[in-house]
């Protein structure tokens, strides 16, 4: 680390910002779909620990879309699609039967990293094929801006649609009966079935747009930052996304703010690479989760979770 | 409470058909038939009341009309026409509104957020739309609410009213009110009279929730008792109104508990009927001896709340020998946050606690309760005891690792279950057994069971949290007179409660907390209610202050 | 006056429940139990064959590969040596699901304590006696595994942070801690690979006679007995019990909360450190970088079939060690990953919960959590008049 910091000041070349600035906005974009998706839950009460799970079985599932029709865009659907099914099992046996949220949450995890390892196995023998890659949108004046220009505004599409989400999603919360009956279902769940508006329903709902965003997170990975499937991909980006929704209690803006932030420490081995300065893989890989116990030391106190969270909604009972 | 201040003239002259019918309704939980085909009509522009002991089945009903639960057999006619209630939903289309014991408001959402919760109309909220409504209503109920405050801040008497302005957002047909007065000042309960008032005018149906008699007198048209289930009978208004008082009381006395039951059993009525006079001066030969040193002293002692649960600050009170010193105020005034200072589970952050002349500030839970403080608490279930473990381990959580039953940490259980059978029979907890687990016994049992734990072996300084909220009349009686022995036999007691006819009861002193502070400290006697009710509503943001 | 007749009325009283255990009862419980525990087992062994199905594999052979390769021959000796790490593993995991508390930091404890055996193993053997030595890595790799733990029992002490959280995160750290030590000042320079230096074959633990099973597998089975005494018997198990089942009341009662929450994750990280030594020095002999048997994941679906109690947990592990034995070339067999057995893991946990639910809605209060104490105070209750 102190090496980095002593060359800090010598590398700060244009090309290392760009490159850091680009991949940290690549590296963001997965967590940032799958943390929205996981303030979603969380505000609504339901604790999504199998969210690695859905990451993959959507990368799996997101790679077989855009490998067989083509088309990146049929590989984000199937992507939604398979995060949505893996949310469904969520839905059925925790929200609606009430069981442990964390031990169906490890359960979910568990199968995801199996299944699709075995399907992989079972579909292709060993081998992983590649996908092209995808053209790059360049939004034109911002993309001629120094440094900022290139690594932000000449990205690929799905980017602007992950900003996009996010602005979404705030509006949704803070504007519409949808978001005021997602936090009242954490907040007071007996309150918002008192208002006649279905706590289970809410919670589901909110449970299957969590698997379908993680899994547009896991089909962005497999699509368009590795190009194939390959097992355990994720690499713990799952419970990445929900540490930075707690983080951000649940705010949107926060949460791609944090992302940025953890996506900036992932493309940080890359961009080092560039500079000629080499550090070993291990302790790169490890930034990112030492930043987040380091977050998580520093904002122990003020980590806000929903006061209803993963505690099943069961009518009459006190 | 002004008897009759609602009954004259109210009723409609021609009542028509029932604005709401319920037609032999039937519910059977596992081990209690909760409703027993219960028949109840409720005429428009009347306050009908529900009168039944705490497991009479009332709330059982409400929540079956509001769509909580669904009753096993039974009929529910609204305008006469039958109706199928299925969810909370369906109840609020039909313009049933219902003002649940325990708030439904969230705390974290401002006023309007609240009563916009449940608004199907369109995805993207209208606050305007809903800002025009909530005045509108205000307007018919006669009060005054900032739509945008956060509703958590706002006092309990005007979250009510938030309550009653969001049961009524979709039409006012029938408003439920479950146990409304539980959590208001005397001053609050004047202020929910007039509104139900300007509701009757309207010609909305109230049904009025309550185990108290006075007050079920006071508001009603009508009253229905309910009674292990049942709806046991009926007065109408009629009857209210050409009878006194008195034989109105006597005529629910005998229905609610039967001939053959005395009046003796039932503390809130014989409250009510004896002579306040007799009661005060009853209360003042108890509250002798003031010289003696205090056995628990606090000196100006603040402690932290948590959650929107307000801390203590700056409370002083001092506990002698045989002495039982009753705490008033209404619920979330911090009642919790003082019992558990004591009792050690919660830090005080300045001024020292003191036992027998010691300060204890440094001590844990189970170092002051060697020295013989007790804390029964309120959360019985939540706290109190830990539901999967045995009822004779439950007995002794409190002495695990202790001699004689534990040896060198090994369990010793033939010691244990020796103690635990002679609590059992001592303090008549009804069990199965003691390996029965402590879960599945009744409220009154559980209590019982906390009892037992805390009052053996040598109390000093007992701390009493709302010991009879719930319970029924029976066991309140045992509790009460559980604490009157225990200082009888010279422990002193810190009695804090939010029914103050219980403190009035039992108390020689009391003191009122009110947002966390001692506001004032009355003498048992002539007038200690009235005194009592003013300390409560303390400075002038109240909510019986709205002119 | 329209009194509404009778009110002789009153349901009669809800009948008493019927007194405690009769014997056969306690015999329908039992078997209740034990239906309920192997259900979700082979419901999830049929579910893994239709999946084989669909993949065009045949279930039959697969399952007979699984006891060809696990039991028959002398492959259950084999068994039985994977038996000793998962057995302290599941141990390490009931000490803190008895307190209700997630470790599921587990890999990255697990690794810690088997780098810093490698690393330290050959210098250790090559001065001190034998005996000496086992002693010291023991408890070397225990402490290693439960220093890691301190982190996130803090936070979860004095914060109240999620402990899942931090565990994980901490487990993707130590993982890469492990990582950097084998690869940095454990490699052994006489190789090019990344790994560390091999503990000579003398040095690793004696097998029982007879066997190829090393006396690990005693050790663990040892330490699985001692502590279901501790949980179930003394006041540390019934304090742990006590905030596992009710935190609030565990402050109520006065119970140092926060140090029970420190002691169970330090005692949890110690004994996983120690499942890595017991491996290490009775199996493996080195590490390699990257490598990681993630023990943990496969046991917690067994942890909670046993309902945390350390004697069921036995057999629950021994099945597991025969699937897993056998499963590794069984899943060769048919050419799948051996992530095929992770799958079936899950499968086992979903059904489990299911299986839970319905056993729930016949019995209300039910539950598969703990109740050591309770079953031991029974035995002198019934002799012993009834309770008014």
């Amino acid at each position: 680390m102190t090496a980095v910091l002593a060359a800090a000041s010598g590398l700060f070349t244009q090309s290392f910002v760009t490159a850091l600035i680009a991949g940290g906005v690549l590296a963001s974009i997965p967590l940032m779909f799958t943390a929205v998706g996981e303030a979603i839950s969380e505000r609504s009460g339901v604790l999504n620990i199998g969210l690695e799970g859905m990451m993959l079985v959507g990368a799996y599932t997101g790679f077989l879309g855009a490998y067989e029709a083509h088309s990146m865009w049929v590989g984000f659907l199937t992507g939604a699609l398979g995060g949505g099914v893996a949310a469904a099992l969520m839905v059925v046996l925790s929200v609606r039967m009430g069981l442990d949220q964390i031990v169906i949450g490890i359960a979910i995890t568990l199968a995801g990293e199996g299944i699709t390892s075995v399907l992989q196995q079972a579909q292709f023998g060993g081998a992983y094929p590649r996908l092209p890659a995808y053209p790059q949108v360049a939004i034109p004046g911002l993309d001629s801006i120094p440094i900022l220009g290139k690594s932000l505004f000449d990205q690929p599409l799905v980017v602007y649609f992950g900003l996009g989400l996010v602005a979404a999603v705030a509006w949704m919360f803070s504007r519409t009966r949808w978001g005021l009956e997602l936090r009242a279902a954490g907040e007071k769940p007996e309150a918002l079935d008192a208002a006649g508006v279905s706590v289970l329903n809410t919670r589901s709902y909110a449970t299957l747009a969590t698997g379908a965003l993680a899994g547009v997170g896991g089909a962005y990975l497999s699509v368009i930052a590795a190009g194939t499937f390959t097992p355990f991909m994720t690499q713990g980006q799952g419970y990445m996304a929900i540490v930075i929704a707690m983080l951000a209690r649940g705010r949107p803006v926060w949460v791609a703010v944090a992302s940025f932030v953890f996506g900036i420490s992932l493309s940080l081995s890359t961009a080092l690479q560039l500079t000629g300065i080499n550090i070993s893989a291990d302790v790169i890989n490890m930034l990112p989760f030492a930043a987040i116990m380091l977050a998580l030391v520093i904002f122990a106190r003020s980590a806000y979770l929903p006061p209803a969270l993963a505690v099943p909604y069961v009518r009459g009972a006190r | 409470m002004a008897d009759g201040a609602l009954g004259a003239g109210m009723s409609p002259t021609d009542p028509g058909a029932p604005a709401v019918e319920l037609v032999g309704i039937s519910k059977q939980f596992p081990g209690v038939l909760a409703n027993d085909d219960v028949h109840l009509a409720v005429r428009r522009g009347e306050v009908h009341c529900l009168l039944g002991e705490n497991g009479a089945g009332k709330s059982t009903l409400i929540s079956i009309l509001s769509g909580m639960q669904r009753p096993d057999s039974g009929t529910i006619l609204i305008d006469g026409e039958p109706a199928r209630i299925r969810s909370p939903r369906d109840a609020l289309k039909m313009g049933i509104g219902t003002v649940y014991q325990h708030s439904t408001l969230i705390p974290a959402l401002s006023v309007l957020e609240n009563l916009m919760l449940g608004e199907s109309r369109r995805i993207v909220l209208d606050r305007g739309r809903a800002r025009a409504r909530m005045a509108e209503i205000a307007k018919m109920l006669g009060v005054e609410v900032d739509p945008d405050a956060r509703t958590g801040d706002l006092a309990l008497g005007r979250q009510q009213q938030v309550e009653i302005i969001s049961a009524l957002w979709k039409g006012s047909r029938v408003l439920v009110l479950d146990e409304p007065t539980s959590m208001l000042t005397p001053q609050g309960v004047e202020e929910l009279e007039k509104v139900l008032v300007q509701l009757k005018q309207q010609g909305t149906a109230i049904i009025f929730i309550t185990h108290k008699l006075h007050e079920a007198l006071a508001v009603s048209d009508r009253i229905t008792i309910l009674r292990r289930g049942r709806a046991i009978g009926e007065l109408s208004s009629e009857e209210i109104r050409s009878s006194t008082p008195e034989q109105n009381r006597a005529t629910i006395v005998r229905l609610m508990f039967g001939d053959a039951t005395d009046i003796g059993d039932a503390p809130e009525l014989q409250t009510r009927i004896e002579d306040v006079e007799d009661l005060g001066a009853r209360r003042l030969t108890i509250a002798a001896g003031d010289e003696e040193e205090p056995i628990l002293e606090l000196k100006s002692v603040s402690a932290p709340g948590d959650g929107l649960e307000p801390g203590i600050v700056d409370v002083s009170m001092k506990v002698r020998a045989g002495q039982i010193l009753g705490v008033a105020g209404i619920d979330g005034n911090g009642q919790r946050a003082l019992a558990e200072t004591i009792a050690g589970q919660r830090r005080a952050r300045t001024g020292s606690v003191e036992l027998f002349g010691t300060p204890v500030n440094r001590l844990g839970v189970s170092a002051r309760q060697k020295l013989g403080l007790r804390y029964v608490t309120d959360d019985r279930l939540g706290e109190g005891i830990v539901r999967n473990l045995s009822v004779s381990i439950n007995l002794l959580l409190k002495r695990i690792g202790e001699q004689p039953f534990w040896r060198r940490g090994r369990i010793d259980a033939r010691k244990v279950n020796a103690a635990a059978l002679e609590l059992v029979a001592e303090y008549d907890i009804r069990t199965p057994g003691i390996a029965t687990r402590a879960g599945t016994l009744s409220g009154g049992n559980i209590q019982k069971l906390l009892l037992a734990r805390e009052l053996s072996l040598g109390p000093k300084v007992v701390v009493f949290n709302k010991p009879t909220y719930g319970l029924d009349l029976r066991t309140t009686e045992n509790v009460r007179e559980v604490i009157r022995r225990l200082t009888a036999e010279g422990a002193g007691a810190v009695l804090i409660s939010t029914d103050l006819d219980e403190l009035l009861e039992l108390a020689g002193e009391i003191v009122v907390l009110s947002r966390g502070r001692l506001v004032g400290t009355v003498q048992n006697g002539r007038d200690a209610a009235e005194r009592i009710g003013a300390l409560m509503i303390g400075d002038g943001d109240s909510p019986g202050a709205v002119a | 006056m329209a009194i509404a007749a009778e009110d002789r009325a009153a349901a009669p009283a809800p009948p008493a429940p019927p007194p405690a255990r009769t014997a056969t009862g306690r015999g329908q419980m039992v078997v209740l139990t034990f239906v309920r525990s192997l259900v979700p087992v082979v419901l999830a062994l049929l579910a893994g064959a239709v999946l084989l199905l669909v993949l065009g594999r045949s279930p039959v052979r697969f399952y007979s590969d699984v006891w060809r390769y696990g039991v028959e021959l002398n492959n259950w000796q084999n068994s039985a040596v994977l038996m000793a790490p998962l057995l302290l593993m599941a141990a390490a995991l009931v000490v803190v699901f008895r307190a209700n508390i997630w470790n599921l930091g587990y890999d990255a404890q697990y690794l810690l304590g088997a780098v810093f055996v490698v690393g330290y193993g050959p210098w250790m053997f090559a001065h001190f006696p034998r005996p000496v030595a086992y002693a010291v890595l023991f408890v070397i790799a225990g402490l290693a595994g439960a220093i890691w733990t301190i982190v996130p029992a803090l936070l979860r002490a004095y914060f109240g942070t999620n402990e899942i959280i931090t565990t994980l995160m901490m487990s993707f750290i130590g993982i890469d801690v492990a990582n950097i030590l084998v690869k940095g000042p454990f490699q052994d320079p006489t190789v090019t690979i990344p790994q560390t230096k091999t503990i000579p074959y003398n040095d690793m633990l004696p097998n029982i006679p007879g066997t190829h099973i090393h006396v690990g597998f005693l050790v663990a089975l040892g330490i699985v007995l001692v502590l279901h005494y501790l949980l179930t018997r003394t006041s540390f198990g019934l304090r742990l019990q006590v905030f596992g089942e009710n935190p609030k009341a565990a402050r109520h009662v006065g119970i140092n909360v926060r140090r029970l929450i420190i002691s169970s994750f330090l005692w949890s990280g110690f004994l996983i450190g120690v499942s890595a030594a017991v491996d290490i020095l009775g199996l493996w002999s080195y590490v390699r970088s990257n490598w990681n048997p993630s023990y943990g994941n496969t046991v917690i679906p067994f942890v909670f079939l046993a309902r945390l109690n350390l004697l069921a947990v036995i057999p629950f592990v021994a099945f597991y060690a025969v699937l897993s034995t056998g499963g590794d070339l069984a899943t060769q067999a048919v050419s799948l990953p051996t992530d095929f057995l992770l799958v079936i893991v899950a499968l086992i946990l979903l059904f489990m919960t299911i299986i839970e639910f319905l056993g729930r809605r016949r019995e209300l209060g039910q539950s598969y959590l703990t109740k050591g104490l309770r079953e031991a105070l029974r035995q002198p209750l019934v002799r012993r008049r009834r309770s008014p």
